[in-house]
């Protein structure tokens, strides 16, 4: 006991170095999930580890044309000054702290906040600290053009869902992360369940059945586990084709079953083989043929080997690129995948960050959700799958 | 959108319960024709049981790599036939500089990845042994694995993000580097340093799985061999070195192995990053390129070929070597 608790102690100097691959290992996602919360603008202007903190800006900002016949009331108009025009020199959703302003470029941090200047046409336009600005005349204000106001500031950091709701609810689906999201659930989902029930079955006959050539089956079932799926593409396709299939929603659904079987039978012969045999040979005594012994015995017991195959079938299906782009993604562009999609906006929007940290945050979610619940059963089928 | 999802919903129904189906309706018909106790339900079930999957082993895996090396030896002609070519498309193969260069990268990934990741690995899984947050750490680090290749590609394409110095740099590796009074650098086509920035990215995804098998091992040691160490005054790194990791060594072979195996056929990453330009081709990529874009079906189905000679040694340790 007295060694185990010994054990037990940390050297502080290790938990440092562990804190800090922890945050080595974090910090570039977290970077793209700080990103895909920003707007263009402020991408721009600074990194995504200064968003959390004040900026210092210098932005010029030009009012609205606009004309002004009757005396207002805004709060800000004087006797002698009864025409007046009120807005914000920030952006909607921004806010800051006024430094300096100008209405030159010359001299563009030439005033303080809170002073009132007169213009070139006889007008006097006023800058608050908090961002308004304020033109107020003796007589009404007939402008074509607005003023331009340059301002530097001190930004408060803002955040925003824009980028979120552009990319999944945007009527043109400009950058389809939703058809892609659609697309992805709907292939991942049966593309997990059916190798399962085919696996379970094949596994059950395997173990438990008097199935001619099991040895070889199972020998092949191993080699098969390295075979690269790079293989099967031109000799599968051609098949498909020639059957009228060739790329769509079947033929992507059975390639993903084709290929996830070898492991899904190996993990789950794995286990189902290891199951007590007086279990299935009691229930043999008392009449229950094989197809009642699976479903009713072995299936409820093999929950966890089935659970550990399905998050790794979920995760390899959700995240594949390669089998989609194959079996499934055409040139017509009428079925998509979230992966295909975000490959596409690396291409054609390599350097808009907000709709690439955005989409493959939509892509990641689903999977780290996943993977967060239901770590336990992964990392005991990775054992299973890897230890012998 | 709401037809889209309609179709998608009404889709994975009717394919799940297909396949639930023919299970069950198949079982039904065998036990109405033969009843329980006759005897020939009993050899027919098992294939009732294993047929579809021996069936998509078959299509999707068998037969797939026999006419790969018949397409291989052959030539598309116009008209869609084939002429038996030999060895050519082997030897057209090799004499682009495509595929020499995919080649050459491959081995280097092959040598860096496997090595690093299951080194870092290895020492993550003994530093976080005895912490009281060992289960945080260790899911933080093992988190990437549930990211796709090209959501992983995207995080660190951002990473590398370049802007010429004048600007703010907002790539996290550019900022390190100009606050240390460097140049911001295109990482992606630095002549040979790029295919090592590719590697980071899988490293980053798999020393979480390298960590996550050799922290179970390290865990299996016994405690009595490594008290009895600490008594005979053995140091930390004596205890490692000497207890420790000889007992996780056929793991450590497991783990490198299957790291090995994911990295010969390495695609994602180099496709969503650089698409094989700057020197950073692999085979994968060279045999998508071959597929896709020259649709050159012979030399593919050749590149395919030689990613199964590849992965042949390791695929008969598994069936051979690995089962004493």
């Amino acid at each position: 006991m007295s060694h185990a608790s010994r054990l037990r102690q940390t050297n502080p100097a290790v938990a440092l170095v562990v804190f800090m691959l922890v945050v080595l290992w974090t910090l570039p996602t977290l970077g793209l999930l700080v990103t895909s919360f920003r707007s263009k603008e402020q991408i721009a202007i600074s990194s995504w580890w200064q968003a959390p903190f004040p900026t210092e800006a210098n932005q010029i900002f030009r009012t609205d044309a606009f004309a002004i016949s009757e005396p207002t009331l805004t709060g800000y108009e004087s006797q002698e000054r009864p025409y007046a025009v009120v807005g914000a020199v920030f952006r909607a959703g921004q806010s800051g702290t006024v430094k300096s302003w100008g209405i030159s470029s010359r001299a563009p941090t030439a005033f303080s906040p809170g002073t009132r200047q007169d213009l070139p046409g006889g007008e006097q336009l006023l800058v608050t600290a908090d961002g308004r600005f304020v033109i107020s005349s003796a007589e009404p204000i007939t402008w074509r053009r607005g003023q331009r106001i340059f301002v530097t500031a001190t930004m408060r950091p803002t955040f925003t869902f824009e980028n979120y709701k552009r990319a999944l609810f945007d009527p043109g689906q400009v950058d389809g992360m939703l058809k892609g999201l659609i697309g992805t659930a709907s292939v991942a989902i049966p593309s997990t369940i059916i190798p399962i029930m085919i696996a379970a079955f094949a596994a059950y006959a395997l173990a438990w059945m008097r199935l001619p050539g099991r040895t070889f089956l199972l020998g092949l079932i191993v080699a098969l586990l390295v075979v690269p799926i790079q293989l099967a593409f031109i000799p599968v396709l051609q098949l498909l084709n020639a059957i009228g299939l060739g790329k769509s929603y079947v033929s992507l659904l059975m390639a993903h079953t084709g290929f996830g079987l070898p492991l899904a039978i190996y993990l789950l012969y794995n286990y189902i083989s290891r199951l007590p045999a007086e279990l299935i040979q009691s229930a043999r005594v008392e009449g229950a043929n094989d197809f009642q012994i699976f479903t009713r015995l072995v299936l409820p017991l093999s929950v966890p080997a089935l659970a550990s195959f399905a998050i790794f079938q979920f995760l390899w299906t959700w995240n594949d690129l390669m089998v989609a782009r194959v079996f499934f993604i055409g040139s017509m562009g009428e079925n998509t995948v979230m992966t295909s999609e975000l490959v596409e906006l690396l291409g054609s929007r390599g350097g808009n960050w907000e709709i690439l940290a955005t989409s493959a945050f939509i892509s990641m979610i689903i999977p780290l959700i996943v993977f967060f619940a239901l770590q336990r059963y992964l990392v005991r089928g990775l054992l299973a799958g890897s230890l012998k | 959108m709401d037809n889209i999802l309609a179709q998608s919903v009404f889709a994975v129904v009717c394919v799940v319960s297909l396949s639930a189906l023919y299970f069950w309706l198949s079982n039904a018909a065998l036990t109405a024709l033969g009843g329980d106790v006759a005897s020939w339900p009993t050899y027919v079930r098992p294939w009732l049981f294993a047929g579809p999957a021996l069936l998509f082993l078959s299509l999707f895996l068998i037969y797939p790599t026999l006419q790969s090396v018949f397409l291989s030896l052959h030539e598309r002609m116009p008209g869609r036939t084939l002429e038996f070519v030999a060895f050519q498309n082997y030897r057209d193969m090799l004499g682009q500089p495509k595929f020499t260069e995919a080649l050459r990268n491959n081995l280097f990934w092959l040598v860096v990845v496997p090595a690093l990741s299951t080194a870092l690995g290895l020492v993550i899984a003994q530093l976080t042994d005895r912490l009281r947050w060992r289960t945080f750490a260790q899911s933080m680090i093992f988190a990437p694995m549930a990211i796709s290749l090209v959501g992983a590609s995207v995080i660190w394409k951002f990473v590398y993000e370049f802007r010429s110095i004048d600007l703010s740099q907002i790539g996290l590796l550019n900022a390190v580097v100009v606050f240390f009074g460097g140049q911001p650098q295109t990482w992606l086509f630095m002549p040979f340093w790029n295919n090592f920035f590719l590697m980071v990215v899988l490293i980053w995804i798999q020393t979480g799985f390298a960590m996550v098998i050799l922290s179970a091992a390290l865990r299996g040691v016994p405690e009595d061999t490594i008290e009895a160490a600490i008594i005979d005054g053995a140091n930390p790194w004596q205890v490692f070195f000497r207890i420790r990791l000889p007992q996780v060594s056929s793991t450590i072979i497991v783990v490198w192995t299957t790291i090995t195996c994911l990295v010969l056929k390495i695609f994602d990453v180099v496709f969503a990053m650089t698409n094989g330009e700057g020197g950073t081709q692999v085979l994968a990529n060279y045999m998508w390129s071959q597929f896709t874009r020259a649709n050159d079906w012979g030399i593919a189905s050749a590149a395919a070929i030689v990613l199964v000679l590849m992965v042949m040694p390791i695929m008969l340790w598994n069936i051979f070597g690995n089962r004493q």
